[in-house]
């Protein structure tokens, strides 16, 4: 990092987080080299690869599709997923006359294990609220534009319950493997604010 | 010292589902989202700290959680800043498992602010 030669002012939480780690370094509760190991695990590990994979499954394979919808938890209980268990997990199909959207109006409950780590807007209050009461005005804000009679669907998580959208396949895919149809899912369709 | 393996694969499974849920760090396309070294700092202390039993995700996640409430309802119209909160959650901790008192850390942090420029990054 050495961008920021322009900014004479050093931020106060980064002397503060500075002060702290050059203390427990001191006081042996932590090494520099594993903070910096548990930094790099993080950014590289995770993400809404998962997610995108059963969705590609789901895209190839009808009785996988079937099961998903069913019963999402044990659907994905034969993925390897690094993320570790979601405790419940239901997957919302979309169709041509149907839009799901994944919020959590209480917090940022978020299915973690195929998705990653929320993007910041997740949190914002008011994505949390109005995705509610206006849907069609903010995922119109969000770039996404819906016919005026596809139904909106807004499924609200919880600490119990998480959920994820099954997109529907682009119809320009057809004949693609399921490696590249993973390509093609991205995060934004998985929370239901892209098609 | 404490030991702090450095593959981690079972951390990661583990931390996973730790931070999932109320509390948990924003990201942008599947990364931890930093604005800042400092904020990546923070997180990785947290979690080496946690992973070494210093205290357990549980009690950062919910103290955490009543500092963002905190937050919050201070300031209705803008998003909190989620590591601001989390770095002072951190220190809250520790200051309250007297591992490292508000005072030493002051006193520190003033210590790195009299250095001359150029060498506070």
């Amino acid at each position: 990092m050495s961008k920021s030669h322009v900014h004479p002012e050093v931020l106060p939480q980064a002397l503060r987080a500075e002060a702290l780690e050059a203390l427990l370094i001191e006081k042996g509760l932590l090494v520099a080299s594993a903070v910096d190991a548990v930094i790099t695990r993080y950014s590289e590990r995770v993400g809404p690869m998962n997610g995108a994979r059963i969705v590609a499954r789901a895209w190839v394979d009808p009785d996988f599709r079937q099961w998903l919808l069913e019963d999402g938890t044990a659907a994905i209980s034969q993925f390897d997923l690094e993320g570790g268990q979601v405790e419940k997990l239901v997957v919302v199909a979309n169709s041509a006359q149907i839009h799901n959207v994944v919020v959590c109006t209480l917090c940022s409950c978020y299915p973690w294990a195929v998705l990653g780590l929320p993007p910041t807007w997740y949190k914002d209050p008011a994505y949390r609220s109005r995705i509610v009461r206006e849907p069609r005005t903010v995922l119109h804000e969000m770039g996404l534009e819906l016919q005026p009679d596809m139904q909106i669907r807004v499924w609200d998580s919880s600490a119990e319950v998480r959920y994820m959208v099954l997109p529907e396949q682009p119809l320009d895919s057809a004949g693609m493997t399921e490696a590249e149809l993973a390509e093609r899912v991205s995060r934004d369709a998985m929370i239901g604010v892209a098609r | 010292m404490v030991d702090v393996s450095a593959d981690g694969i079972s951390e990661v499974r583990v931390a996973l589902t730790e931070l999932a849920g109320p509390g948990a760090p924003p990201m942008v396309n599947g990364e931890l989202l930093f604005e800042f070294p400092w904020q990546s700092r923070a997180f990785g202390m947290a979690r080496v700290l946690c992973e070494a039993g210093i205290f357990h995700w549980d009690e950062f996640r919910r103290l955490l959680i009543s500092n963002i409430r905190e937050w919050e309802d201070d300031h209705s119209t803008h998003t909190y800043a989620y590591y601001d909160i989390f770095l002072q959650t951190l220190t809250m901790l520790l200051a309250e498992k007297n591992l490292c008192p508000d005072a030493e850390l002051d006193s520190r942090q003033l210590e790195l602010s009299a250095r001359p420029h150029g060498h506070d990054h």
